[in-house]
């Protein structure tokens, strides 16, 4: 214990007089818990109940220092009263139980229980509980403090290797463990699993520079394709940083990406080179916070990604962070603006600008990232879903329309900045390698492009179905464009894509194609994924733009990367999975993505399965639909694809992209 | 002195066979080791709220598995699961290693299982009890006697 030496060093007195609060029914166990502790010297308040104890504490915050809890109580269950104490007053608590059993260790772990300790207790345990008090301490005030402001993330190397235990890892969940028996020597002889400051009580984290900047460098260290929430916390090595944390920042960047790209197609072009990982900025992560908004917050969850309903399903996608990030290319991430509110779209739109793709070059994504500015008319459509700025993904760099998608997808879909994402995403595949939204799915689509301008389409592929919903009219009309540009894109994309049959007018790069059309893209970020899809080359129509992910495509052609429903799912990529039809769902209801069954849910991206080809069911696709359906007016007049079966078959690629 | 020792020696040789054939382990030394001036008491405290605790528990049980209609298994086990808590805290090993079949029974849902594992609870505890009533007596004599209590290892 080299920390806590020095820290008793500084304080005599301290543990003697230590304030503990025993809670256990048990009244044997309970007698001798308190006799133990007085033993060691702390100053002992018992209690037989659980509510009793949660009295006591909340009268008086600073009453106590340390709680030791049962786990078996029958007013309340241990479990529950860690979680409040640790909510409520943030002090360690520590379990207590006459089962060792590893589950209910690690759901003490889980719920933020600094240690778990087994029936019989001896008193060599307790001496050294006061660790935990000094422990969290120094944690908290590091963690608070630092929020936002450290130049480091979270840890403070000499604090943390101080402290022992602390968990250096992101995933202290999983590492704590083995750290801890490295490290604490106490714990070594029980051989628990104690540390878990981190889960105490987490504070809200804030991206900052550096933060985002390890974060980029993770993500691009992984890879678009790789960049998966978990892999991604696990390179970031920050302390207290969970995969939600990342998960969501990715899914945001993802979005603003998108959103980026399907606005700004042009900008795209101009901006592909310029998005640089300079952009990390955090005020972006700001955004990313606001991802969640966008998305809708639920929308960007992680794992929620399953249902992709609504347009989200990018979103959701990306919320394995593998989404949003995948798209970037290396550059780390593009910083997606803080592509707020989707609704906003307009505004986030901009927001998304500033989404720097940091990263490299091949960041195409979100380079340039001006697309998902132009999302605004993606806004609508939230399925832009905050492609992020997909840096003039013309390159190829493409954005990482997988993240486009993904951020599509989420992209709170409200606007849709991943529609421009889409596009972008799709470029991305199509140029560089578009890091790709994900999914190989993408990539594949992506690549297509061959540059992406057609990506520029996609933009936005998607974030909000929802918004692809109002969009939808647009859409319907634009939503042409934007199947076209994601047509585009993906006809760009050497790959199948059809090349936008219908695009034919679509072949604006557009991404920001009126986005507004892609307001189908909504729900249709998975359609996005359709388009991503691996299998279907690009965009092969055969989804019909399921995949057509309303809300990247909104920008352009968010459908293109949903097009396929067989969105690949990769670690979070954003699967679209054409619920109807294969078709790309963009229902904005929340069938996207789980139209077909096929969605593959990884790690809550969505993947969306082109079931049926060219279905491109835009269910509520609201702006995929719209896409959809534009698209498909276009051609075949089938009107709108939304119902399931898009009608376009032959899109092949058209509907993807 | 002589008396004193001699019930000293009593003493000694009883835990080292109460030891020795189960009913407690190094748990209760320990228990010992807490006993001082501050808690003289103390083992004959904890021996005490283990009994009584016990046997409400035991109440428990008897009365879940009684239940004609269907045994509520969890309400058991949460007994059990008690039971061995606190058995194990004052070192009454007996008593633990029945619970832990106890809680498999349970867990299995056996009723008849349950049942023998509650007689054989019932059974452990009424045997410590004795045994630990003999004990504490022999400690009071000492100190009736003016000897202390020997620490046995």
């Amino acid at each position: 214990m080299r920390v806590e030496r020095v820290i008793s060093d500084e304080n005599d007195s301290f543990p003697v007089g230590m304030r503990v609060l025993a809670v256990d029914d048990d009244p044997t166990c309970l007698l001798l818990l308190e006799t133990l502790l007085t033993k060691c010297k702390y100053n002992v308040t018992t209690t037989s109940q659980a509510i009793t104890a949660l009295k006591m504490l909340r009268e008086n915050k600073n009453k106590f220092d340390l709680v030791i809890s049962d786990v078996h109580m029958p007013d309340m269950d241990g479990f529950k009263l860690l979680e409040l104490v640790g909510l409520e007053m943030d002090l360690p608590v520590i379990m207590l139980s006459a089962n060792g059993d590893t589950k209910l260790v690690m759901k003490g772990i889980t719920h933020g229980a600094c240690d778990y300790l087994l029936k019989p207790v001896r008193i060599e345990e307790l001496q050294n509980i006061w660790q935990h008090v000094i422990r969290r301490k120094k944690f908290d005030r590091k963690d608070r403090d630092g929020s936002g402001s450290q130049d480091k993330p979270y840890i403070d190397s000499s604090e943390a290797a101080g402290l022992g235990n602390v968990d250096q890892n992101g995933k202290f969940n999983k590492k704590r463990k083995d750290q801890n028996e490295d490290e604490d020597e106490e714990r070594d002889e029980n051989g628990h699993d104690n540390e878990d400051l981190s889960t105490q009580k987490k504070p809200r984290v804030v991206w900052s520079v550096e933060l985002h900047r390890k974060f980029v460098a993770a993500v691009n260290q992984l890879g678009i394709e790789k960049a998966v929430p978990k892999k991604i916390l696990e390179l970031m090595n920050v302390e207290n940083l969970t995969r939600e944390n990342v998960a969501s920042h990715l899914q945001a960047l993802f979005l603003n990406l998108t959103y980026c790209v399907a606005n700004q197609q042009a900008n795209m072009a101009a901006a592909l080179g310029s998005v640089d990982s300079t952009h990390l900025r955090m005020g972006t992560m700001n955004g990313l916070g606001n991802f969640h908004t966008l998305a809708g917050s639920d929308q960007i969850h992680n794992a929620a990604f399953r249902s992709f309903q609504h347009s989200g399903v990018l979103r959701r996608l990306n919320t394995s962070a593998g989404v949003g990030i995948s798209g970037l290319p290396s550059s780390g991430l593009v910083q997606l603006s803080p592509v707020q509110n989707l609704g906003n779209t307009r505004t986030n739109q901009r927001k998304l600008q500033s989404f720097v793709i940091p990263g490299n070059h091949n960041a195409n994504i979100l380079q340039g990232m001006p697309m998902s500015l132009e999302f605004d008319q993606l806004q609508n459509n939230r399925a832009a879903s905050h492609v992020g700025q997909f840096p003039s993904v013309d390159n190829t760099t493409v954005l990482p329309i997988s993240s486009i998608s993904g951020s599509l997808i989420d992209a709170g879909c409200s606007n849709s900045p991943l529609l421009g994402v889409t596009s972008n995403s799709l470029l991305l595949e199509g140029n560089s390698q578009l890091p790709t939204l994900h999914a190989s799915n993408l990539r594949d689509s992506v690549s297509g492009f061959p540059n992406r301008s057609t990506l520029s389409d996609f933009t936005s592929i998607a974030p909000a179905s929802n918004q692809l919903h109002g969009s939808k009219a647009d859409i319907q009309d634009q939503a042409f464009p934007i199947s076209c540009n994601a047509g585009k894109i993906i006809s760009s994309a050497p790959q199948d894509w059809n090349a936008p049959k219908k695009d034919a007018p679509y072949q604006s790069n557009v991404p920001s194609c009126s986005i507004n059309s892609l307001r189908a893209v909504n729900s249709d970020m998975a359609q996005l994924g359709q388009c991503l899809d691996q299998n279907n080359p690009i965009f092969n129509r055969n989804v019909g733009f399921d995949f057509v992910d309303p809300l990247s495509i909104k920008c352009s052609e968010g459908e293109n990367l949903a097009m396929e429903p067989s969105v690949i799912e990769k670690e979070g990529y954003l699967m679209v999975q054409p619920s109807r039809q294969g078709i790309y769902i963009p229902d904005n209801e929340g069938e996207n993505f789980a139209m077909e069954p096929s969605v593959i849910e990884k790690e809550g991206y969505l993947i969306v399965q082109p079931r049926r080809q060219g279905s491109y069911i835009p269910g509520n696709l609201g702006s995929l639909e719209d896409l959809a359906n534009a698209m498909v007016k276009q051609d075949h007049d089938k009107g709108k694809p939304t119902d399931g079966d898009f009608g376009y078959n032959d899109y092949s690629l058209r509907t993807c992209i | 002195m002589d008396v004193v020792n001699q019930l000293q020696r009593q003493f000694i040789d009883y835990s080292a066979s109460l030891h020795r054939e189960g009913f407690l382990d190094d748990q209760f030394t320990q228990l010992q080791k807490l006993q001082d001036d501050n808690s003289p008491d103390f083992v004959v405290e904890v021996a005490s709220l283990f009994f009584e605790d016990c046997e409400k528990l035991i109440n428990n049980m008897a009365r879940a598995l009684e239940q004609q209609q269907g045994v509520d298994f969890k309400q058991v086990d949460a007994s059990v699961h008690q039971l061995k808590g606190s058995s194990s805290s004052i070192g009454a090993m007996r008593v633990k290693d029945v619970c832990i079949a106890f809680r498999s029974f349970c867990e299995a849902q056996n009723r008849e299982g349950c049942l023998r594992c509650l007689q054989q609870v019932t059974h452990e505890y009424s045997l410590l009890k004795n045994k630990l009533q003999t004990l504490f007596r022999l400690q009071q004599q000492i100190l009736a006697a003016g000897g202390s209590i020997p620490v046995v290892e």
